[in-house]
């Protein structure tokens, strides 16, 4: 490797041992000549696109790139296109005028008959890193083009860091009584056909269906396909009284929710084609809402006001060895709710209020309970892990409006992701496929 | 009757008795003859006027005292009605009374506990009435932690009520919990009214007994 030293890039043997557990079981790239450290934000540059709606396909591969907040974005706006071109032999591209630039590696990308065809370019090594053609949607700009680009991006930066990116989900989530979903760059904002006062959405883990609570009267909770854009509620399991926080069970056959009635509220798991609901907490009259699966499914994070407020508590998913997992000195008031844990395991993300009667977004972490406090500006709740387990969503005031943002909690990096007055309770999707069983209904 | 006979009957009685008087100054006083036709006629003629101007008079007079009396009664049936309908006014606002809660919690203060009671006489006299109590939160705090405190506000009235005599099956519960406050301002003041009970008949309020009666 000939890497610029400015870009402080480390062996691949010295990543940290928890980030290569971390990664997920893709095959990894096999011709890997850039070494990428997960503190850095290695230089990456995109190319013209050449073919048809190229402009379109660079913009998207630059944005999800940039929004990966693992890469800085090289821009190419003021450097002479005819000079990209190499000079030597056996060399596609000008690798010493990349370097100059700052650029790690290159995107190189052809729009043809059907399909995007890729080559990344290794600066340091002088050569070509990865080559592959990924289909594309005849129709540019639809849903279907816009979430295969997305895959593309996510490709790459598994190319160079080995793990996947998360360009190709959407986030779920509701204004007012409806639920909306958005691309992960905030485009594609599209109200969902439910029924009902929504609240609380939901994905499974193949990101095709969507759960989600309706309160009032007619509580119940609500299964949408996004497949054929049909709901369908629960009524055996669900017939009355506030049944909320629907979450779906990670075998996906299965679905936890929270029923309250006289009697308080527990947990309750009910088979997804609506069988016979059974508890799993025991709350004794006490409040207990908002399941969280641990990615394996053995254990369930949740709130529960059984000490006379709202605490975070981690139980087995049998409803067995329930302990406290939030402790009464974060913050400075009794109040923690909004469990999420993430995708690797390893924390779980929640909501604490403090003495200006504000909520903060905070993780803490199950091997030593160890806390950060990740937001400050603003009241900031509802978080919920992008599948990276890297990035949040959540519903923030700081911009004046409730609003979702976008952090990466490795950098503090924030984006602004909808502006639709009013923004709340975001969940975000499981990777999505290019296909187009993720697609809501009524388009294309 | 016409005005013809009338004017006849005036003045024929003088016309006989200025000829009788030119005939006496001339001849020898024939007897007078007897006064009876005009005598007769007079009060015939006075007496059905005085009858029929009677009666006309009886009869408006009766007329005014029936529209009086009607009047009366629809005067009274309206006091009446109103009478009714605001005592059926307040005791359904004495069953619709709205409580509130303090942050975060679900049991009753005091001045709850006397708004239910006062409710509870009312529901105990009409066995009919069923309620829906519906618990409402301010908008701090967990938006989806918030259906389940509205739901747990509703149930503590609920429980206070079934247990001072009222069936389980009359009182319905639901939660909004923040969706729909009554005051949308941000701070305590809106919260407090937002914090809440509210009460709503669903069956057997369109005519309410009063307790006791």
């Amino acid at each position: 490797m000939r890497l610029p030293p400015s870009l402080a890039l480390l062996p691949v043997l010295l990543l940290p041992l928890q980030r290569a557990r971390a990664q997920d079981t893709t095959r990894r790239g096999v011709t890997i000549g850039l070494s990428y450290d997960p503190t850095s934000r290695p230089g990456i540059a995109v190319l013209p696109v050449t073919g048809s709606s190229g402009d379109s396909v660079r913009v998207i591969l630059q944005r999800d790139l940039d929004y990966s907040d693992r890469f800085t974005i090289v821009p190419l706006d003021a450097a002479d296109p005819s000079t990209f071109r190499g000079t030597k032999p056996g060399a596609d591209l000008n690798y010493p005028l990349f370097a100059r630039l700052g650029a790690a590696a290159v995107v190189q990308a052809t729009v043809g008959d059907g399909s995007l065809h890729v080559a990344l370019h290794d600066v340091g090594k002088g050569g070509v890193m990865n080559v592959q053609d990924f289909p594309l949607a005849a129709r540019a700009n639809t849903r279907d083009w816009r979430m295969a680009v997305h895959g593309v991006a996510d490709e790459v930066e598994r190319w160079i860091t080995g793990l996947k990116g998360i360009a190709q989900t959407r986030m779920a989530y509701v204004v007012g009584q409806k639920v909306h979903l958005v691309d992960s760059d905030g485009a594609d904002d599209e109200v969902q056909p439910v029924t009902g006062n929504a609240m609380s959405p939901a994905w499974n883990f193949a990101g095709n269906q969507i759960v989600y609570a309706t309160f009032g009267t007619q509580s119940r909770i609500m299964i949408l396909d996004l497949r054929t854009g049909k709901t369908r509620a629960l009524h055996n399991a669900t017939p009355t009284h506030a049944n909320l926080t629907p979450v779906f069970a990670p075998d996906a056959a299965a679905i936890v929710y929270a029923h309250a009635d006289d009697e308080g509220s527990d947990l309750y798991l009910v088979a997804a084609d609506d069988g016979a609901p059974r508890r799993i907490s025991v709350g004794r009259g006490t409040d207990n809402v908002q399941p969280s699966f641990s990615p394996d499914g053995r254990r369930i994070a949740f709130t529960s006001g059984r000490v006379g407020h709202p605490e975070v508590y981690i139980m087995d998913a049998d409803g067995t060895n329930a302990e406290l997992l939030t402790s009464f000195d974060f913050g400075d008031k009794n109040y923690r709710s909004d469990p999420d844990w993430s995708p690797d395991g390893r924390l779980v993300a929640f909501q604490s209020q403090f003495a200006d009667g504000r909520f903060q977004i905070m993780t803490i972490s199950l091997r030593d309970r160890s806390t950060k406090l990740l937001t400050s500006e603003g009241s900031n709740e509802q978080p919920s892990w992008a599948p990276d387990g890297r990035h949040l969503v959540f519903a923030s005031t700081r911009g004046g409006g409730r609003e979702l943002w976008v952090l990466d909690t490795e950098s503090g990096r924030l984006r602004q992701l909808t502006r639709s007055m009013g923004a709340q309770l975001p969940a975000w999707s499981p990777r999505l496929g290019s296909s187009a069983s993720t697609g809501g209904a009524g388009r294309q | 009757m016409t005005a013809h006979p009338r004017v006849a009957s005036r003045y024929i009685p003088a016309v006989l008795i200025a000829s009788a008087m030119i005939v006496g100054a001339c001849h020898k006083a024939p007897p007078a003859p007897p006064p009876a036709p005009v005598q007769a006629a007079a009060p015939a003629i006075d007496s059905a006027a005085i009858r029929d101007s009677i009666a006309r008079a009886q009869a408006a007079r009766d007329a005014a005292l029936a529209r009086q009396r009607a009047y009366d009664d629809s005067v009274r049936r309206a006091n009446e009605a109103a009478a009714l309908a605001g005592e059926q006014m307040g005791l359904r606002n004495t069953v619709t009374a709205v409580i509130h809660f303090e942050f975060d919690k679900s049991d009753l203060r005091d001045d709850a506990k006397a708004t239910l009671d006062a409710k509870i006489p009312v529901l105990m006299a009409n066995p009919d009435l069923t309620i829906r109590v519906a618990g409402h939160t301010d908008e701090r705090g967990s938006v989806e932690y918030n259906i389940a405190l509205g739901q747990r506000r509703a149930a503590s009235a609920k429980r206070y009520l079934t247990e001072r005599g009222v069936a389980a099956t009359r009182v319905e519960t639901v939660s909004f919990g923040e969706g729909r406050p009554v005051n949308d301002g941000h701070d305590e003041n809106a919260w407090a009214q937002n914090r809440r009970d509210e009460f709503e008949i669903t069956a057997g309020g369109a005519q309410l007994k009063k307790p006791g009666s």
